[in-house]
């Protein structure tokens, strides 16, 4: 049980969640995913803090984030696949 | 682990218990600060609770008002209390609700008599209550006199991945003992809110949920001038990597674990359909959720947060824990609990429930929790609309 780099919540998230005090560029990430104990591999574009999510899979604007199995908002901007998501490419759905 | 079937707490004239055995100076309104804050300072062993309300509200906020002032005086942490308002009617008012939990309560009101008089009668009849209540003992009280409520803040993705998970882990070790649990943050469950009301445990608590809801929605859309997202989520929970409100309130719904809700109480609203976890409608204000929850009977309070917020209570204690390795580190002082250990797998959430669980203990048998000996006693009356 080695220490992860990123923690995914459900096996049906498009975003895992960094728990290292920060990602390096190019960075090869162990991610663990909570829900089945999985471990999947994605190399991280950006340098991202402890606590922001990393994209698991090419995103296009109008796609939905799912994080604990959940809609938890919009894609504003094309992400790729390891590219930091945040406030700059994602927006809620609500208001 | 084996979780310890009682609790060290101070038993009170109508059957509860307390965490705490505090004698309370309560201002009815905003001008009896002062009086209030007097006779405390005047009388070791009591505290003042000041506040900024309490003049010229009418209709649902009066009512609101009153029940948040009764219900800290009824609530099983205070031995004692001492009422001071301007008029004589609220102040009796809320004295002869208080009286009904059969503690010590004595109103006094300042018109005709002046602050200097009022202090000097109040300050008598305070000592009295000071030495009475500090001749109480501890006494053992089974789990179930414990009321846990729960409300997180300054969240980040490290509260909806590892702390609140770990209260959901505790409730839902220790509803089978009986206890009282309570969730409130009506704003913050945006986004989850037909998820939320689904573990209604009747069709009847959905429905109240949804009704709730629905109405914290409607006066959003009134109001706002602008779209919230300067204030949900807070420049706090995006730095520590929270996006959008949704994200927020999944993460913010793992604290009652798979637990159901029986029903829903107003703000401050005392639960009366026995053990069980309740939904209050609350604001997600710290202070102020903290403030009506401790008004509707809870004794004891859970506070993950991500970034470090902290908040405390003057009566219920508030038990902080994190998850955030980089707060626990450099927020030490205001940290319970650190469960950061989660995020590098060296604990599991069962692991972390149990830690959690022994923090609470100590804090009920009466270890003062990190915002007590800091001071912190935010105490702050929720006003639904402004005064006439």
């Amino acid at each position: 049980m080695s220490q992860p780099d990123l923690i995914i919540h459900d096996e049906k998230d498009n975003v895992g969640v960094v728990v290292i005090e920060t990602t390096k560029k190019g960075q090869e990430c162990n991610a663990w995913i909570m829900e089945n104990d999985k471990t999947v591999n994605v190399s991280s574009i950006n340098e991202v803090p402890l606590g922001h999510k990393i994209a698991l899979q090419d995103l296009k604007e109008g796609d939905t984030i799912l994080k604990y199995g959940h809609d938890i908002g919009k894609v504003v901007k094309s992400i790729k696949k390891g590219e930091h998501v945040h406030v700059h490419n994602v927006k809620t759905k609500k208001w | 682990m084996e979780i310890p079937k009682s609790f060290l707490g101070y038993k009170r004239e109508n059957g509860r218990a307390g965490t705490r055995n505090h004698v309370i100076i309560l201002p009815v309104d905003d001008i009896s600060n002062a009086c209030a804050e007097a006779v405390a300072n005047n009388i070791k062993g009591t505290i003042a609770l000041p506040h900024s309300y309490g003049r010229l509200q009418f209709g649902a906020d009066l009512e609101l008002h009153f029940r948040t002032m009764i219900g800290t005086g009824k609530n099983p942490n205070v031995a004692a209390v001492i009422v001071i308002g301007i008029e004589p009617k609220w102040t009796k008012r809320i004295v002869d609700a208080i009286a009904k939990t059969g503690k010590p309560v004595e109103g006094f009101h300042i018109e005709r008599t002046g602050d200097i008089g009022t202090i000097m009668k109040a300050s008598k009849k305070a000592q009295e209550f000071s030495q009475w209540a500090s001749e109480k003992q501890r006494e053992e009280c089974p789990l179930s006199d414990l009321w846990i409520s729960v409300k997180c803040g300054e969240s980040d993705t490290t509260s909806g991945l590892a702390s609140n998970p770990t209260v959901g882990n505790l409730m839902e070790k220790l509803e089978p003992f009986g206890v009282h649990l309570c969730f409130g943050e009506t704003s913050e469950l945006t986004g989850a809110e037909k998820v939320c009301a689904a573990r209604g445990a009747t069709a009847e608590a959905k429905e109240k949920f949804m009704k709730t809801w629905n109405a914290y929605n409607d006066f959003i859309l009134k109001e706002a001038t602008d779209d919230l997202s300067e204030s949900q989520p807070t420049a706090g929970n995006i730095a520590g990597g929270l996006t959008t409100i949704e994200e927020k309130a999944f993460g913010n719904f793992q604290k009652i674990g798979n637990l159901k809700f029986i029903d829903v109480l107003e703000p401050a609203e005392e639960p009366t359909k026995g053990k069980g976890l309740y939904f209050m409608d609350t604001s997600s204000a710290a202070a102020e959720c903290v403030t009506l929850q401790a008004a509707g009977g809870f004794n004891i309070h859970l506070f993950p947060t991500g970034q470090g917020n902290i908040i405390g209570n003057p009566i219920e204690p508030v038990v902080k824990l994190t998850a955030n390795p980089l707060t626990a580190k450099l927020m030490r002082e205001h940290v319970d609990c650190d469960v950061s250990k989660i995020l590098s797998r060296e604990m599991n959430l069962s692991q972390a429930g149990d830690e959690l669980i022994k923090t609470m203990l100590r804090v009920a048998n009466g270890r003062l929790t990190c915002a007590e000996a800091l001071g912190h006693r935010e105490f702050v009356m929720t006003k639904l609309y402004r005064s006439a």
